[in-house]
């Protein structure tokens, strides 16, 4: 156990977090992550460890400035720690920005066959593999779609078809559905959950959503921000189908709700003249 | 607690969501409307046809109340005259096909040098700080400055021609490709990197497709530049040897003070410049932000 403050807690977490019988699938060992020109300030990440272990659906929660982005960067190889190290013994990670980030000069296979291509399916294969995993996000018959004919919650999940056409293990999501209305987002936490179920990936969720992280995950990280620490999990146990407005979602939503304010406050009492001396 | 007993937090069946997914997919598409093509040709070609059928007007009103003498300003009958007995003589033929032969020799030399020089604006940081502002101000330099340098240069020759048209059009071009990559949005570099673009395979897939707006913005500036610099160095560089050309017919109209020559010759220019515009230019252009969802298409 790495993480530096983690508390358990009675009603919800179950003490032994994966570390047993399960590979990790990432790992991040006391990593720190300063920009450069910004030496003076708090670090964005701060002495971080984190395990996630194979075909584990971790959600990442924060307020602004804690890094949480950061971190997925770090793991998907856009940006290099200052200290620490950084592994995914899992694979490639793919990773989902909040904008669906489509490119408008193709059409919505085409995107899906672009990430087919970079990864070096032949030509002939190419067509075939983008039609089915446009499938497997019930989006068949869309492949010569334009983009911008697409709805948020469509243009997401061609997003999600492209990054399964990746053939990654990991799948990095960095505020996926904040964009969309909560009807199409509540739609896209069940699709979500059944590619997670059907395929098996490790899932890292960054979110700002307190009931969407505990919606999905299986275990919540609470991080803090400048410098952004984990400082408290919990681990998601309840029992049968789970849903936004369900009982047990908005329990423990509540509960860290109240640890996610006291993080925030935090901020309040101190000087921002402090920080940088 | 092993992974496996967590799974399963989903709230329905596959086909649940997928029905749901379906219903809320037909709700939130866009609505497509097409417009017939008649009302479609009705709001674009009408105008112009309105616009130059005023302009004919005008021109006749001002020959019937005799503001200027004839030879000064002769009737569009004249000018069409002038038209037919050299388009008769063959030398109307000749002078638009060696004035466009030259044209696109020229754009699509200036086409190769001003994508290679943008490109290595884009991607040099050296390269820019060292010769962006002299691209810049190279563009804003009416290349009919360059004439007399280029005649000294290559005499009166196809060289000197080209000089000019170069010098005309490859600045329009280069920056247009520059700002085109600019403009680029960094989310694009990062998927790209995501989805393993590197290097050439980033250029290639990403940022030039990225930059072909403000690319085909350059391309279009650079055509116009070409057509202008080559009349002008026509114009200029008038020798027997060249040929005939738009510019040359310009020139003899001139020596000959033949006004309606000198109108029959701008108004070639003016429509080979346009025709080749609205011919090549307006639709690729179209079609390239309509694909992308740039403009409203034929809505407004």
């Amino acid at each position: 156990m790495t993480l530096a403050t983690v508390k358990e807690n009675q009603q919800w977490a179950v003490a032994d977090v994966p570390e047993s019988d399960v590979a990790p699938a990432i790992l991040l060992d006391r990593v720190t992550k300063r920009f450069r020109g910004d030496e003076t300030r708090p670090a964005v990440l701060q002495d971080v460890s984190l395990t996630v272990a194979e075909g584990e659906f971790v959600s990442l929660l924060g307020a602004s400035g804690c890094g949480k982005s950061t971190l997925l960067s770090l793991v998907a190889g856009l940006e290099k720690p200052t200290s620490g190290t950084v592994a995914a013994p899992g694979g490639r990670a793919a990773l989902i920005f909040q904008e669906p980030a489509l490119f408008p000069w193709l059409t919505a296979g085409q995107n899906v066959e672009l990430a087919l291509k970079l990864r070096g399916v032949a030509r002939k294969e190419r067509r075939g593999q983008a039609e089915h995993l446009l499938d497997r996000v019930h989006l068949a018959g869309q492949h010569g779609s334009r983009v911008h004919e697409l709805s948020g919650g469509m243009r997401q999940r061609v997003a999600l078809a492209r990054a399964l056409g990746q053939e990654a293990r990991i799948l990095l999501m960095d505020e996926p559905f904040a964009a969309l209305d909560a009807i199409t987002r509540d739609v896209l936490h069940d699709e979500l959950i059944r590619v997670w179920e059907e395929t098996g990936l490790s899932i890292v969720f960054v979110t700002h959503n307190v009931r969407e992280a505990v919606r999905l995950g299986q275990r919540v990280e609470l991080m803090s921000s400048r410098p952004g620490r984990f400082v408290r999990r919990w681990t998601v146990d309840i029992d049968g189908p789970r849903r936004i407005e369900s009982a047990g979602v908005a329990a423990l939503a509540s509960e860290i709700t109240e640890d996610l304010r006291r993080e925030i406050r935090r901020h309040a009492a101190v000087p921002r003249v402090k920080a940088s001396s | 607690m092993s992974i496996g007993t967590l799974r399963s937090h989903g709230s329905g069946t596959t086909d649940d969501v997928a029905s749901l997914e379906a219903g809320l997919d037909a709700l939130d598409t866009p609505s497509r409307t097409t417009v017939p093509l008649l009302s479609r040709l009705r709001r674009s070609v009408l105008p112009p046809i309105v616009a130059v059928l005023f302009l004919l007007v005008v021109w006749l009103v001002l020959v019937a109340l005799h503001v200027k003498p004839t030879y000064v300003l002769p009737p569009p009958s004249d000018v069409w005259a002038t038209f037919t007995d050299y388009w008769e003589k063959g030398a109307v033929q000749e002078a638009v096909w060696n004035s466009l032969r030259r044209a696109f020799v020229g754009f699509a030399i200036s086409v190769v040098v001003g994508t290679a020089l943008g490109l290595l604006l884009a991607q040099s940081r050296f390269v820019r700080t060292a010769i962006g502002p002299l691209v810049s101000g190279l563009q804003s330099l009416p290349s009919v400055a360059w004439v007399p340098a280029a005649i000294i240069w290559f005499g009166l020759s196809d060289a000197a021609i080209y000089t000019v048209v170069l010098l005309g059009a490859v600045p329009s071009i280069a920056n247009g490709l520059l700002a085109g990559v600019r403009q680029v949005p960094p989310l694009y570099l990062r998927v790209g990197r995501v989805l393993g673009a590197r290097g050439w395979a980033s250029i290639r897939y990403v940022v030039l497709p990225a930059a072909m707006p403000g690319y085909l913005a350059g391309l279009r500036q650079g055509w116009a530049f070409a057509w202008r610099s080559l009349m002008a160095a026509e114009l200029i560089t008038f020798s027997p040897e060249l040929g005939t050309s738009l510019g040359q017919l310009l020139q003899i109209g001139r020596e000959l003070s033949d006004m309606t020559l000198v109108m029959a010759a701008i108004l070639m220019i003016l429509v080979v410049g346009v025709g080749i515009e609205l011919l090549v230019f307006a639709p690729i252009e179209r079609q390239m932000l309509r694909s992308r969802g740039l403009t409203t298409g034929s809505a407004t």
